[in-house]
């Protein structure tokens, strides 16, 4: 196929080339820019947590009424987990101060030295008893839980260092990047040690927005019980199958127990709810995104039809005398096929320039991520094959077109 | 004239439907996506308290010095304890309150009712003329109650409604945290967005109620804990909600009232005369670093519009500019098709003004075709925009008749514009040469 030929008969079709070239330029930079966006945040979406989600909820459990001592908030939050654990449904419950996913929380700086100008980390503060990881799910891998009588408790904006600590594989790696971190001691905004004695496989941390990137996954657990007047979380594992019942059953029991607390009903619940929480943003502009590129490359794809059509239309006449000169059907075909090449080719070529310009504008106005080429790569892809597919229906009607068209006057 | 015009551009139309039909589609989503993807950032960038936020501000104080500074040289932007205290006492501004978010319980009357959870904003007195808080019932206390840490309350017409069955309640008590306070005001239907007076604390946009407005010294009094951020440079020397308060921590938010601009720079002065002073006496080891914000400047500085909503309504922006390039290349070659007609009626004496006046007419049509369906799509946008974005947001986003006529002006300009290049080339047809061609 000549390409000289098409290039001097879209001379004479400058104006409509040119919307064209920039209709499929703009559609490239905003379909590129917009799935970019999109996997990102369905990535995220998907991002374990490291607990037994299936089968986990999480009581927030407020005190009300006239205030408690922290002894007498203690003693009650002791037999509120007796309550829970023997309950049927239960496997196990334990008290804590947050849990993962949450939105926001208590999360402190770490260091290896007391005396550490720059920490080394940030890392997510759990506080729980030897039943939380039970509770959570969370796999240990290396050193042990904590024993009973290493829980101490924690009133309203005390000051505890905990001597023993568990942590995150992530944020053991971040600590001791060379060798093991069990028996290794952490400082966590704190003159006095921790010593890890233990580390968990996976624990998410409490927010997923864009500052917590890069502490994905770096928590640590103290041996804690938090008795703070206004209230705790309490963190419960039902029996496989048995979470709907479980849940029905846990207020009842803890509002039997005592009824000076509330419950709050827009707080915690089963994991499936506080994920869907947790990314609801996440996942509404995932849809957006989505929405907006399929309509996108849908009235591209229509536009470069009826746009085609036209073309083939006003060129029945130059089509048959072509076809009468001896072109045959196959010429015609490959004929527009080059000439939407072309158009796309360019349109593609300036929508890069686009893409690039506006991720770079997104990066340093509204601080995204540099977009990866091969979102550009998949675009001028997508776009050349739509541009192909479009055409086609048009140009086998021109195909279509009788060599005896160009006795014809119009 | 115009019914002429009306007529041939139907009769045109008519001739391709299925191109017709694209055109209208493409403005009608264009201008849908642009307008649904516009509501939600219109709730969410507009000015809580138009006629008064020039003259809001909010003081920062840098008391953490250089080490608790954010990468760009900002001081912290909540207040501490010791900080906000002194700037009340002080007293320059014109009104001016400390506050913080307290998430208190509260006991119904009646025996078997559960305590219920409330939220609001421990607050002086100042707080409810300096941000035009409206009452339906009673007015905020007096600066006595404030002195004399009064157990007074001003609550929220849900809450009067949940408690007093929404009767005139002044006067009647409120058991809080087993304390009783006796209501002084109801507030009438208050749910400013954002949480301009607090959006450190409440993160700016809020679903949740505020119920509750205590006396802050009353508060403090009976220990009743903040609930929202408290971030520390260093860990408190005591514990509890007293060493809290001894501390450097920032938990509290700070608003100022200051009428013009000799005020402003009057204030600005006296900051930095507060933080020399206290370099002088040595405690803070660093020059004055304060800030003097306006509240549309804090609300910017402290990103309230979530980014997401930006990026959203320019990416819609960009489908409305390639559906109206759409549609100017679909106009382009329906006109120039068009050119041996142009030709006959040129050469029959009709000037190039008919011309223009023809196409753009059939443009319009088209335009206002779309806009009529953008429109509808809008509305179903709006109304599924909670499906899709979470609900402290997506609630705000609204279709009023501002939006209802900025759809149909929008869709019917810029199908105009798109079609002004379009009859411009159908305009310039030679109408010798096309009679000769035919």
């Amino acid at each position: 196929m000549q390409i000289k030929p098409v290039l001097t008969a879209l001379r004479r079709h400058k104006a409509g080339t040119v919307l064209v070239v920039l209709q499929i330029a703009l559609t490239l930079a905003i379909v590129c820019n917009a799935m970019f966006i999109l996997h990102a945040r369905l990535s995220h979406l998907s991002e374990p947590t490291g607990v037994d989600e299936a089968n986990l909820f999480v009581i927030a459990n407020q005190w009300a009424g006239e205030q408690k001592s922290k002894q007498e908030i203690d003693a009650q939050v002791r037999a509120d987990l007796i309550a829970l654990q023997q309950l049927p449904g239960v496997l196990d419950a334990a008290p804590s101060n947050s849990y993962p996913l949450r939105g926001s929380g208590w999360d402190n700086f770490v260091g290896l030295k007391p005396d550490q100008l720059q920490p080394t980390s940030d890392a997510a503060v759990y506080l729980g008893d030897e039943h939380l990881l039970r509770a959570l799910g969370v796999k240990l891998v290396a050193g042990r839980n904590f024993r009973a009588d290493e829980i101490g408790t924690l009133g309203l904006r005390e000051e505890v260092h905990p001597a023993q600590v568990i942590v995150t594989r992530a944020l053991a790696e971040r600590l001791y990047p060379h060798g093991s971190a069990l028996g290794k001691p952490l400082y966590s905004m704190s003159a006095t040690p921790s010593t890890i004695i233990g580390i968990v496989d996976r624990l998410q941390t409490q927010s997923v927005d864009d500052w917590q990137r890069a502490y994905a996954y770096q928590s640590m657990i103290w041996p804690l019980r938090l008795d703070w007047p206004s209230g705790l979380y309490y963190i419960v594992r039902a029996r496989p199958g048995q979470l709907a019942a479980a849940m029905r059953e846990a207020p009842k029991a803890l509002l039997a127990l005592d009824s000076q607390r509330i419950i709050d009903p827009s707080d915690g619940g089963s994991f499936a709810q506080i994920r869907q929480r947790a990314y609801d943003s996440d996942r509404g502009t995932a849809i957006l995104m989505g929405i907006i590129s399929a309509v996108l490359l849908v009235i591209t794809a229509a536009g470069i039809v009826g746009l085609t059509s036209f073309w083939v239309g006003q060129r029945r006449k130059q089509i048959g005398v072509r076809r009468a000169l001896g072109a045959r059907q196959r010429d015609i075909l490959s004929y527009f096929l080059t000439e939407n090449l072309l158009i796309s080719l360019g349109g593609v070529l300036l929508g890069v320039v686009l893409a690039v310009s506006m991720n770079v504008w997104l990066v340093v106005r509204m601080g995204a991520q540099p977009m990866s080429p091969l979102y550009l790569a998949a675009g001028v892809l997508l776009l050349l094959l739509l541009g192909q597919g479009a055409v086609l229906a048009p140009a086998m009607k021109a195909s279509r077109v009788p060599p005896v068209e160009a006795t014809r006057s119009v | 004239m115009f019914s002429y015009y009306l007529q041939l551009a139907l009769r045109s139309l008519k001739r391709s439907p299925g191109l017709t039909v694209l055109m209208v589609l493409a403005i009608g989503f264009g201008v849908a996506a642009s307008m649904t993807t516009y509501s939600v950032f219109r709730a969410v960038s507009g000015d809580p308290i138009p006629w008064k936020s020039s003259k809001l501000f909010v003081p920062q104080i840098d008391m953490w010095g250089p080490k608790g500074r954010s990468d760009n040289g900002e001081p912290p932007d909540a207040m501490d304890y010791a900080d906000a205290m002194a700037l009340q006492r002080a007293h320059r501004a014109k009104l001016q309150s400390a506050m913080y978010q307290v998430s208190p319980s509260v006991v119904p009357t009646g025996a078997g009712k559960h305590p219920i959870n409330v939220s609001g904003h421990a607050v002086y007195s100042e707080f409810f003329p300096m941000v035009d808080a409206p009452f339906r019932y009673g007015s905020g206390w007096g600066d006595d109650a404030d002195r004399q840490r009064a157990a007074v309350v001003v609550i929220s017409s849900k809450l009067n409604e949940k408690l007093f069955g929404g009767a005139n309640s002044v006067g009647r008590s409120v058991s809080i945290e087993g304390k009783d306070y006796r209501v002084v005001g109801v507030l009438d239907d208050w749910n400013p967005q954002p949480r301009f007076y607090d959006v450190v604390n409440t993160g700016g946009f809020s679903s949740g109620n505020e119920d509750v407005f205590l006396p802050f010294e009353r508060a403090i009094d009976v220990g009743m804990p903040n609930d929202g951020n408290t971030n520390c440079s260093e860990i408190p020397a005591e514990s509890g909600f007293v060493g809290l308060q001894h501390s450097s921590c920032v938990w509290l938010a700070y608003m100022v009232e200051l009428d013009d601009a000799a005020a402003v720079s009057a204030y600005r002065q006296y900051l930095d005369g507060y933080a020399r002073d206290q370099q002088q006496a040595g405690r803070f080891g660093w020059a004055p670093n304060n800030r003097l914000r306006s509240l549309p400047d804090w609300l910017d500085s402290e990103k309230v519009v979530p980014s997401d909503t930006k990026v959203s309504l320019l990416v819609a922006l960009g489908l409305l500019i390639v559906c109206l390039v759409n549609t100017a290349g679909l106009l382009l070659a329906k006109f120039l098709r068009r050119s041996s007609e142009i030709g006959v009626r040129r050469a029959l004496g009709a000037q190039r003004t008919a011309i223009y006046a023809q196409f753009l007419t059939e443009a319009g049509i088209i335009g206002l075709a779309g806009g009529v369906l953008g429109l509808l799509l809008t509305g179903v946008g709006v109304a599924s925009v909670s499906w899709v974005l979470p609900k402290d947001i997506a609630s705000l986003a609204r279709l009023d008749a501002p939006l209802l006529v900025l759809t149909l002006l929008v869709a019917t300009a810029a199908t105009l514009l798109a079609g002004l290049y379009p009859t411009f080339r159908a305009s310039r047809v030679q109408p010798a040469w096309q009679l000769k061609s035919n």
